[in-house]
């Protein structure tokens, strides 16, 4: 099912302990920038897969085994918070 | 959970007292934890239906083959204890500061939760920006805060559109939203709304879509997409 980033908002905010759905992802793929909220979010594949809204491009994939928490963020060029206000 | 409202057929309005709540923005969801005995766990997110300042309530659909929606709509009492996390979220978002600019609110089905929130608050806050309103939903039986969006005034338009069964007589919109309603209902683009969609992935995308076709800029459009998990 295809979903987006407001999604994993809860289980980005564990990851990284801050509000992540404002932060600003780059693609490494195509070089487009976004809010993690608009990428393209799927829940229900083996883990969580966040893709690129331009290009698809995977970005980030998180699997949780026994309470840990593995996040690949191979497919970001950069991803930046926005220090809470 | 301190109570529970029926709002339609499948969908009911649960409280919660949560004393160590930090308060919520109009728009963020919350996080339900539910762990079987046998320690399986299934874990929903839930729009927060209540206004910032009011005690946190979420609204859930009962989906008959859901894992945590049937439980929170049929089992869950008075007194019972959930496991919850938030508020979550940061972008589905809106601050009554943001005056200046007109709200543009469409929501599909249960997607009117968060929306619910917002106008609930621009209230609360006395704020005068106009707001128009439009919610597709199945029939006038699955509107949801119905009397209380039928109680709006003051600045706020509701439009709702009826997409599978109308009642006999109705005069207003018929299925689905598409460019040529949005065109007509919407806050033309020269008035800088600000305009939030929350509903199904389908629905969301086609709203977004025809949106930034009648020239609203794409970073004013802020949509938040659900699936059938009964929450996202």
């Amino acid at each position: 099912m295809e979903l987006d980033g407001n999604a994993i908002a809860g289980q980005l905010h564990e990851i990284f302990g801050t509000e992540m759905t404002t932060a600003v992802g780059t693609c490494a793929a195509c070089g487009a920038t976004a809010q993690v909220a608009e990428t393209v979010v799927y829940l229900d594949a083996p883990g969580t897969v966040v893709r690129c809204r331009s290009c698809l491009g995977l970005l980030m994939v998180i699997t949780t085994i026994r309470d840990m928490n593995c996040v690949d963020l191979g497919g970001l060029a950069s991803l930046e918070a926005i220090p809470a206000t | 959970m301190t109570a529970v409202t029926s709002e339609t057929r499948a969908v009911r309005t649960i409280a919660l007292d949560l004393p160590e709540w930090p308060g919520h923005r109009a728009g963020q969801h919350l996080d339900v934890r539910l762990t079987a005995e046998d320690g399986y766990r299934a874990e929903r997110s839930y729009s927060i239906a209540s206004a910032p300042g009011e005690p946190p309530a979420i609204t859930v659909e009962r989906l008959d083959d859901g894992e945590v929606s049937p439980y929170l709509t049929d089992e869950l009492r008075p007194g019972d204890q959930i496991e919850v996390r938030g508020p979550i979220g940061g972008y589905f978002v809106w601050e009554a500061r943001n005056d200046f600019s007109p709200l543009m609110l469409v929501a599909g089905g249960s997607g009117i939760v968060p929306l619910r929130s917002i106008l609930r608050h621009r209230e609360r806050c006395a704020s005068s920006v106009p707001v128009r309103l439009l919610y597709s939903a199945r029939s006038l039986a699955d509107v949801i805060y119905r009397a209380e969006l039928d109680g709006q005034s003051d600045g706020v338009e509701v439009i709702y559109t009826l997409t599978r069964e109308q009642p006999e007589g109705w005069t207003g919109h018929t299925g689905r939203v598409d460019g040529a309603l949005l065109a007509e209902v919407a806050w033309p683009p020269d008035r800088l709304p600000l305009s939030f969609i929350c509903g199904p992935t389908p629905f969301v995308e086609a709203v977004a879509a025809g949106l930034v076709g009648l020239d609203y800029p794409p970073a004013q459009v802020k949509t938040e997409r659900f699936g059938a998990t009964g929450g996202r």
